[in-house]
């Protein structure tokens, strides 16, 4: 298998953080803003930023339907904070004309950690990757609040019991930014899960 | 299971928020009505405010942080970040608006200046700041005071995006040429910019500054936002240029589409059409007081 392409939505937020973190693995990236950027590519990252902001893009750059049609078809994704919100299947105090994927069962409230200045950072433990794993930097900004899980939903990791990494099939979602801390290993799981090329972390 | 220590109102939780603005539009509102046609259009926050720039350089007078009903009525109206403005130096004025919870604080030119020497110590606030910047010192001597998020001053409620563009090249130049700098040379940069030599040394490091940069002041079209953003701003601020235009919605609509696809002229060909006439906009040999001149 040749190295993947991901594509990193590019239509607002903090794509190249993303961009960033994917390349020091070493995986080759493309921001994605219009449908032809589509073509060619092996799995997807949605990244922070505002959901709303985001939804109203999907629509005029066409992108909505080709990428629910990719999700379908088995497309890896993963998103991070607004990124998990478009991939929920039900949002709470979003806009009412807010779009999502629907592509993880889970419910989601829009804010559910409060306004910025309830924004936090935290340790939070991943047992995910091993009883001595060090835990991960999480740095949550008006962060989605996971209120409802559904069947076949993977916890990966909680924060005061409330899940913030969860797995469903090939979509991952991370309530927090892994893209903002400099840690790999959720990236780098995200590329594992698709290709068994070692990534140079792991190499070297 | 409380295990986990959680801090707030750290510098990496405030420019996280500013990290999540990239490649969006912060549009200026005065009400509740405006704040959601912005919201509708696609802003990925708005500032409250209690004129646009456009109106406080007509009225003229003393220009103040806006009514906390005000602030509140657009917080209850919208559910995206909502930024306020304080006057330079006016430090009780970011403690109202940190207490009214506002998402960002900006320590403004556009407002009356508060203090003719001193900027606000925004380390002693967990409500993030950011503030405007003519060149690279400025903008570092704002980022050494705690601002979270730099951005270009331009010349505010003009609809003249020609000031815009003289600071934000003359930032990303001066960010470029340090880059090039040997070490020796990074004093004489501290010394010239007027700046703390550490964020000098980090600039000739990473190549960019420790904070986004956003740019603000004059952008009235499409184009402009897509001119800001291909100078290497990584996000807008839109003020007058919305609310004094004809169809405010739709040029608020085609402003959101022009900052994602800046770098795709036929897009821009597309969302530029039929909106109307912008803002009238006056010429800077027209006016007699520069905003941009505020801040030391």
């Amino acid at each position: 298998m040749q190295v993947p392409t991901i594509g990193v939505l590019a239509l607002q937020g903090a794509f190249q953080s993303h961009q960033q973190r994917l390349a020091e693995l070493g995986a080759p990236t493309r921001q994605i803003r219009t449908p032809a950027d589509l073509v060619g590519i092996d799995a997807l990252v949605m990244p922070g930023g505002e959901s709303t902001t985001m939804s109203k893009l999907l629509v005029t750059s066409g992108l909505f339907e080709p990428i629910a049609a990719r999700i379908v078809d088995g497309m890896p994704v993963f998103g991070t904070c607004a990124g998990m919100i478009l991939l929920a299947t039900e949002v709470l105090d979003g806009r009412p004309d807010q779009l999502s994927f629907g592509a993880i069962d889970i419910t989601v409230q829009r804010n559910g950690y409060g306004r910025q200045l309830d924004s936090f950072e935290t340790e939070i433990s991943m047992p995910a990757f091993g009883d001595d794993a060090a835990p991960f930097h999480g740095v949550f900004i008006r962060a989605p609040k996971v209120v409802r899980l559904g069947v076949g939903v993977e916890v990966l990791a909680e924060h005061d019991g409330v899940p913030v990494i969860l797995r469903q099939r090939a979509i991952t979602v991370a309530s927090f930014h892994p893209e903002l801390a400099n840690d790999h290993r959720l990236h780098a799981q995200f590329l594992n899960s698709f290709t068994r090329i070692p990534s140079h972390a792991e190499t070297s | 299971m409380s295990d986990q220590v959680s801090i707030t109102g750290s510098f990496p939780v405030k420019r996280g928020l500013a990290e999540m603005l990239k490649g969006g539009v912060i549009m200026d509102v005065v009400t509740p009505e405006q704040a959601k046609i912005a919201e509708d259009a696609g802003a990925c926050a708005v500032m409250a405010l209690e004129r646009v720039p456009a109106d406080i350089r007509r009225d003229g007078g003393v220009s103040r942080m806006s009514d906390p009903e005000m602030i509140e009525g657009i917080q209850a109206a919208v559910s995206i970040p909502v930024m306020a403005k304080a006057r330079i130096g006016h430090f009780v004025e970011a403690q109202v608006l940190e207490a009214l919870g506002v998402d960002f604080v900006d320590e403004s030119e556009v407002l009356t200046p508060a203090d003719e020497a001193h900027h606000i110590d925004k380390y002693k606030f967990a409500v993030p700041f950011v503030c405007g910047a003519t060149n690279l010192g400025e903008a570092l001597r704002r980022i050494s005071e705690g601002a979270a998020l730099i951005r270009s001053k331009g010349e505010a409620g003009t609809g003249n995006v020609v000031e815009a563009v003289r600071h934000l090249r003359s930032i990303m130049g001066d960010i470029r040429k340090i880059g090039q700098a040997d070490s020796a040379e990074l004093f004489q940069w501290a010394k010239q910019l007027q700046a703390p030599l550490p964020l000098v040394q980090e600039i000739a490091e990473t190549g960019k500054l420790p904070v986004p940069v956003f740019c603000a002041g004059g952008l009235a079209t499409p184009a402009d936002a897509a001119l800001a953003m291909q100078l290497g701003a990584e996000a807008v601020f839109v003020g007058s240029g919305i609310f004094k235009s004809d169809e405010p919605a739709r040029r608020a609509a085609a402003i959101v589409e022009a900052t994602t696809h800046f770098n795709d002229a036929s897009i821009l060909a597309k969302v530029s059409r039929g909106l109307g006439a912008p803002m009238t906009g006056i010429g800077m040999d027209e006016i007699n007081q520069r905003y941009a001149e505020r801040g030391w």
